[in-house]
């Protein structure tokens, strides 16, 4: 999982082009949205294609974005449970 | 300062290739937007008004013998016919002569010939026409037009900007006559594009409705032709009496949560034109059926106390068709001026949003002499423009 | 009454000037990315929206930056500052990269935040929030830099008060050959205008003046 969240954390700053924001400069638990990160609706949006782009997932109900993208850690465990059901 | 006529209007769309068939066609209520499955479009099955190809060639190539050009098979792009056919149809009958020093074209599109990035056109059109320059250079050469045209790239208020900026240059005196012409075509570019963003609605899209679920797409052309002088022959004219562009300077594809600037143009638009906020009869809205936009605007009409004020969206009608929609839905609002209608917003059931706005739902008679047409972009902008009844 | 340029940014052939004042210099660009970050950094400026911004909003924005970073804060009215720019390839640049993610249907992609940009007036967008502004505003094409169409369009909006002053200019990009001249006009309201480098008149040939800017070597002065 370790493995998965420092791989996570690299693949946001790429997709978002997050270039003043270093692998430790993100808490996996903080809310990616709102506080810290600053992401908007766009970024979640590009959320959305980095998982079906890197993990081929495809999230079937948008709105489900808020609760995988909650954090690093929560679409780390999403993304865990649904490569294993691939 | 000089008075702005409205000359003479052309809409292209999936309903008609001139403004009287489109007027017909809305009054008869039905939508163009249907289902369409072009894999060169998009995979899947997409909601789309497009306008019919057969009657596109075959009314092109009777104004390439109107106006004694050469057929060059495959030498013009389907934006191009679109457009040589509008401001063919909105200049015949006037005494416009594109050739005067002080006639100015403007062409408003947000993407010009972007279908030619397409591996399958590369090789059929030289690279230069995916310069929006290009293409008014094209409708320059045709129509022999002198003055360097201006052309306006500003999402999708570009239309009712073009308007504005055309009345602007009319009143100073620099141009007696604009021609001012609109136009953007389906594309697989601009369909993937909204579909990255959610923002496209599965069945045709329903403007101010409780359940709408995002825009339709759709592509046409609009040219309205605008003047010093009036139509001859007119016993009465319509206007053009102010008009007013702002920015939300919020989010560049959210649109402001307060709508206040959409308001503020609103506002000193009717401002200029001498009118008061009570006075305005209609509103032609952007109505894009997505659930920030509606929302927003309904925000904005309130604020400018214009909520009683019969209003209605043509996305359900046409889709939204970018660049022409503001020159599009002008002309018809135009039409609607003329024969004192009003047009039910096609798509609307259930009232959906925040703020009381009067949304049209039958269509039906009423004198209309002051109208307002507003309309928002990506990149936060907005514009209003007041029409009026001599 | 007459209208000024009261400040101006010029970016182009590797050299950033503002005001007659050569701030940043390239020789040898690697990469517009490269050129626009150095002098993003060089400025000292902190907005991490920047780096989310094609080329065209990024070379954009910081002409407006430069431009204004000297203004005293308040000096305009809300919605009295407007802008207005202009360019040949509208949002070309950033419509190739759109077009890339999209042309092989087995890597099928498409880019919420690349699309947002393929519209040119999304630079304006951009500016608009960094300095809330939010008066008039319009993106106009042409195929070569045209000081007449910004003259009649900004001095419209100046003669009428629709604006009290405007950032105008043109602000180009397509690969790694860009240029853009972006310019503050004001009105001299009660003649007490003044700028760091004298004033210029708002006219054509002040526009091209500046657009030529390090052919004639004005900054050196």
């Amino acid at each position: 999982m370790e493995e998965l969240i420092n791989k996570l954390k690299k693949e946001v700053i790429t997709q978002l082009n997050l270039e003043d924001i270093s692998v430790e400069d993100i808490n996996p638990d903080s809310p990616l949205f709102g506080e810290g990160l600053g992401l908007d609706s766009i970024d979640a949006l590009e959320l959305i294609v980095l998982l079906e782009k890197n993990y081929g997932i495809k999230i079937e109900d948008p709105k489900d974005g808020k609760k995988i993208f909650f954090s690093i850690r929560t679409m780390a465990e999403y993304i865990t449970e649904h490569q294993k059901k691939a | 300062m000089k008075t702005v006529y409205t000359v003479s209007e052309n809409i292209i769309s999936s309903l008609g290739f001139t403004a009287r068939e489109n007027a017909v066609s809305l009054s008869g209520g039905a939508t163009g937007i249907k289902l369409h499955n072009d894999p060169k479009l998009y995979a899947q099955p997409v909601p789309l008004s497009l306008v019919d190809t057969a009657r596109l060639e075959q009314n092109f190539e009777a104004i390439l013998g109107k106006y004694k050009k050469d057929n060059k098979p495959g030498f013009y792009t389907r934006l191009e016919k679109m457009l040589i056919l509008s401001v063919a149809d909105a200049l015949a009958g006037t005494p416009v002569r594109p050739e005067n020093e002080k006639v100015l074209l403007l062409l408003s599109t947000t993407k010009g010939n972007i279908d030619l990035l397409e591996d399958r056109f590369t090789a059929k059109f030289d690279h230069k026409r995916i310069y929006l320059w290009a293409v008014a250079n094209i409708l320059k050469d045709f129509f022999g037009f002198i003055n360097m045209p201006l052309i306006i790239s500003n999402a999708c208020i570009s239309g009712v900007m073009a308007l504005i900026v055309a009345s602007r240059l009319i009143r100073s005196g620099k141009y007696q006559t604009a021609v001012v012409a609109g136009g953007d075509i389906a594309t697989e570019f601009v369909i993937s594009g909204f579909q990255s963003f959610q923002a496209l609605s599965p069945e045709p899209c329903k403007p101010f409705d409780l359940h709408r679920t995002g825009l339709s797409l759709g592509e046409g052309c609009g040219t309205i032709v605008l003047s010093s002088t009036g139509p001859e022959g007119a016993n009465s004219g319509i206007l053009l009496m102010g008009g007013s562009v702002s920015n939300d300077a919020n989010h560049i594809s959210g649109p402001s949560r307060t709508g206040e600037e959409l308001s503020m143009a609103i506002d000193a638009a009717i401002g200029e034109s001498g009118s008061l906020n009570r006075d305005i009869d209609y509103i032609s809205a952007h109505g894009t059926a997505t659930p920030y936009n509606d929302e927003m605007e309904s925000k904005a009409i309130s604020l400018s106390k214009l909520n009683d004020v019969p209003v209605n969206s043509y996305k359900g009608y046409w889709g939204h068709t970018l660049g022409a929609s503001g020159l599009m839905e002008s002309a018809a609002l135009i039409s609607c001026m003329k024969s004192n209608r009003l047009i039910k917003s096609a798509g609307f059931e259930t009232p959906g949003v925040s703020e009381r706005i009067n949304v049209i739902t039958e269509t039906i008679q009423k004198p209309l002499d002051t109208c307002l047409k507003i309309a928002s972009g990506f990149g936060g902008c907005n514009a209003a423009l007041v029409f009026q009844k001599t | 009454m007459e209208k000024l340029i009261t400040a101006y940014t010029y970016i182009g052939e590797g050299k950033v000037v503002v005001n007659k004042q050569l701030i940043f210099y390239q020789e040898k660009i690697a990469t517009f990315a490269e050129f626009i970050k150095a002098l993003y950094k060089q400025e000292q400026i902190s907005y991490p929206k920047f780096y989310k911004m094609d080329s065209l909003s990024k070379l954009g924005f910081m002409c407006a930056e430069l431009l204004l970073r000297h203004e005293k804060p308040g000096r305009f009215k809300p919605g009295s500052l407007a802008v207005v720019l202009a360019n040949s390839s509208s949002s070309l640049e950033t419509d190739l990269t759109y077009q890339d993610s999209i042309k092989n249907r087995s890597a099928y992609f498409p880019s919420p935040s690349v699309f947002v940009y393929t519209l040119a007036n999304i630079v304006i967008g951009e500016i608009c929030i960094r300095h809330s502004l939010k008066g008039e505003n319009a993106f106009l094409v042409s195929e070569k830099f045209n000081p007449r169409q910004l003259l009649d369009h900004v001095s419209d909006l100046l003669d009428n008060n629709r604006a009290g002053a405007c950032i105008c200019g043109w602000v180009e990009i397509l690969g790694n050959t860009f240029k853009a001249m972006v310019a503050l006009v004001e009105k001299e309201n009660d003649g007490t205008l003044k700028t760091s480098f004298g004033s210029m008149p708002f006219t054509e040939a002040s526009l091209n003046e500046l657009m030529n800017l390090t052919e004639k070597s004005i900054w050196k002065n």
